[in-house]
């Protein structure tokens, strides 16, 4: 018995994306990352001088992630402020983005990278990950490639791509709900990668293909809010 | 937000070189508010929620409503608490941790608009007297320092107000059905608070400083109105005000309200 | 190779006989971007212009910037970029006392500077040049550094255009800030709002028309205010 979507994508289908950078006037960089009802808004300072000054490297530049949730981002307030999975989550950014940095002219330096979750449905750590790459680069920091983060799963036996807030945390059946975000650049190269739940080793290999697949995709739209900037198009 | 004098010597002197002459850096008047652009409904997991910009800064406010008991001397009242939070997102002058004085301030500054004005009916939030009532709370958020947070997180705070939803109380058993809205909105007065903070910068009083204007000014007064009674005031930052000038000012608020009023009034309704 | 958008990881072009300019990478003769901004080709040689981010000093340039701290040999400037400048004593064109630092210039002063040297112990800056000095007076704003190309124009030409129309004395500091100076105030917010406009517009091209185009439309001085209820009206 396949499982059926609730909102009737196909299991395969993103919900429908939207990208946009320059939000935020003082920021060096910033954008905002829609998918589905989840919105994930990030801005870059930097680089910049590294407070506290024990924390430099003087080798190379820093990145500096911070996660973090609106009160009334999602259905039950959370309490404003700094939180177990907060600080799990901007460690989670932080290895998925450092890979492609290229941090090595600014010694000393760090590259501050703050992610707020406007709006909440799933996926909200893939949200905050687009909408960092995106910023990041408008910020002008050298970089090798751009990452691009999805989250895939299984729903009982089913394997399904950009799970919402219901397939995520609230379906039970059978074997439940198995969550899977992932970061990849364009070619490939994984920098983020997490599972919870129960899947076979052949079920997971076609889930990386799937979300290579889709990663594509999400790149595509990456670039554009990164290219119509520039071209201003309204 | 003025702790720290940022603002070069001769841009200050520059600001008040314009001032003298009736006209600021974005040659607006003293008692000008910059464009403002307000949009709804921007945080659906929110009760109500409100994006709003005075120039280019920029505020987010959400409402959330949950169960709560009654304060002691106050039964029959349900609860309202406000915070804000100064994002590291929304300026290089702003940290992580937890709420500074200036964030803290700009919550209960907002609060006390809300409150003193008596624009929530609180007793429209009681669900069972002395033991269950709906608390509102009210979060800021900034998204883009350019000065004025003061009056963008009031405006926005009250506009989500009146666009906020009631969920629905499911009194069997005892919890909010959040998916589901009464469609009511919260019983509130018809007139909305609206503030004005006004800031001394030399001899001059201006409205909706830009940022180099607010690191300049001396003091600042937030005054809260609703209908025609003033309902609230604070004075913030360390100098003195002159009586002349606090009378100037008090005189002015009607008036750079009601301009305010007309500016968002389809959000008004 | 015509000149175009590029993001990060993108291969800018293919081919052997290309170079690898600043912000790019060459890997099996393949030109990859390393920037966003816009590709520029000029004899094979492929490089990045960064169209936003913070401003990178470079040797040579002239900036507009803001004493933070003194010290006993010199000045502490802001300069915009992620490292602080420094003005030695010996970079100040007449002899000045340990003593009096604070008189030449003092925290909070703006100053025109020149970047003479950049190396791992960090950035120097003088006054030893024309042009250069305290700034005692003016009205001093700032736009992204990266736009400063098109403030400036080919030779000069779109800040003389902007100069003559307000008849005002303008500075375009490398760093993105500028100084203008102007006898009423009314002509400096103007070239204020003349520069806004072209940073706004900056990536059309026939920008020159557009702006004379613009000074037309905006000579009476007046800068349109309430947009929201003129529409109403």
């Amino acid at each position: 018995m396949t499982y059926k979507r609730k909102d009737g994508r196909k299991l395969d289908e993103l919900r429908p994306i939207s990208a946009k950078v320059g939000v935020i006037p003082n920021a060096d960089g910033s954008a905002i990352f829609q998918s589905g009802k989840t919105i994930a808004i990030a801005a870059v300072y930097g680089p910049r001088k590294m407070h506290p000054q024990h924390q430099q490297d003087p080798t190379k530049g820093k990145l500096r992630c911070t996660y973090n949730m609106m009160s009334f981002s999602v259905t039950d307030r959370i309490r404003p402020g700094i939180n177990r999975r907060s600080t799990e989550i901007s460690k989670i950014t932080e290895w998925a983005l450092d890979p492609v940095l290229m941090l090595e002219n600014y010694p000393n330096k760090v590259v501050d990278v703050f992610i707020n979750i406007i709006q909440a449905d799933a996926g909200t750590r893939c949200a905050g990950i687009n909408a960092a790459a995106m910023a990041l680069a408008h910020a002008g920091i050298p970089m090798k490639n751009i990452v691009t983060s999805v989250s895939a799963g299984k729903m009982d036996k089913t394997l399904v791509l950009d799970l919402d807030k219901y397939e995520d945390s609230e379906f039970k059946e059978g074997e439940g709900s198995t969550d899977i975000p992932i970061t990849m650049t364009p070619d490939g190269k994984i920098t983020h990668f997490q599972l919870d739940g129960k899947i076979s080793a052949k079920q997971l290999n076609e889930i990386i293909d799937m979300a290579q697949k889709a990663c594509k995709e999400i790149y595509e739209i990456q670039k554009k809010a990164l290219k119509d900037s520039i071209e201003e198009k309204q | 937000m003025n702790e720290q004098n940022l603002t070069p010597k001769i841009t200050a002197d520059r600001i008040k070189t314009y001032l003298k002459q009736g006209k600021r850096f974005d040659g607006r008047g003293l008692d000008d508010f910059r464009n403002i652009e307000i949009e709804t409904g921007v945080s659906k997991n929110a009760e109500g929620s409100v994006k709003i910009k005075l120039g280019k800064t920029e505020v987010l406010v959400g409402v959330k409503m949950s169960l709560g008991t009654p304060y002691p001397d106050s039964p029959d009242e349900g609860n309202l608490m406000v915070t804000a939070e100064l994002l590291p997102l929304s300026s290089s002058r702003y940290e992580n941790g937890p709420p500074k004085f200036p964030a803290i301030e700009l919550g209960r500054v907002t609060d006390r608009i809300i409150r003193e004005s008596k624009f929530v009916d609180f007793k429209s939030l009681c669900i069972k007297e002395g033991e269950k009532v709906w608390t509102v709370f009210v979060d800021i958020y900034s998204l883009n320092d350019d000065g004025n947070l003061f009056d963008a997180a009031a405006i926005g705070a009250v506009i989500a107000l009146k666009n906020a939803k009631i969920p629905k109380y499911d009194e069997e058993n005892d919890k909010v059905l959040y998916e589901e809205s009464t469609g009511k909105g919260l019983e509130l007065s018809k007139d909305v608070p609206i503030s004005v903070t006004f800031h001394k910068i030399g001899d001059f009083l201006v409205v909706d400083p830009l940022r180099e204007e607010e690191d300049i000014s001396e003091t600042r007064v937030t005054i809260g109105m609703s209908g025609e009674n003033i309902s609230s005031m604070q004075k913030g930052e360390s100098e003195s005000i002159d009586v002349e000038d606090m009378k100037k000012l008090i005189n002015s608020a009607e008036e750079v309200i009601a301009k305010v009023r007309k500016k968002i009034e389809k959000h008004l309704k | 190779m015509e000149r175009k958008s590029i993001i990060p990881g993108e291969i800018v072009v293919e081919g052997e006989d290309y170079l690898p300019g600043e912000g790019t990478e060459k890997r099996d003769n393949k030109i990859y971007s390393l920037r966003y901004g816009l590709a520029e080709e000029t004899n094979k040689l492929i490089k990045i212009i960064p169209l936003s981010g913070v401003y990178e000093p470079r040797r040579g340039n002239v900036v507009i910037g803001k004493v933070e701290m003194l010290t006993h040999n010199g000045w502490v400037m802001n300069i915009g970029s992620s490292e602080n400048g420094f003005l030695p004593l010996a970079e100040v064109p007449r002899y000045v006392n340990k003593d009096e630092i604070a008189e030449v210039m003092d925290i909070g002063d703006l100053a025109i500077v020149k970047i003479f040297s950049i190396n791992s112990r960090g950035i120097d800056v003088t006054l030893k040049s024309r042009g250069l000095g305290k700034i005692d007076d003016g009205l001093v704003f700032e736009i992204n550094s990266n736009k400063v190309p098109r403030v400036i124009g080919k030779e000069g030409s779109m800040i003389k255009l902007i100069k003559d129309e307000t008849k005002t004395n303008i500075t375009v500091g490398q760093n993105g800030k500028i100084l203008i100076n102007g006898e009423k105030i009314e002509d400096e917010l103007l070239a204020k709002r003349a520069i806004e406009h072209i940073v706004e517009k900056s990536f059309i091209s026939g920008l020159t028309e557009e702006v004379t185009k613009w000074f037309k439309e905006n000579a009476s001085r007046d800068v349109p205010q309430n947009k929201e209820l003129e529409g109403k009206k």
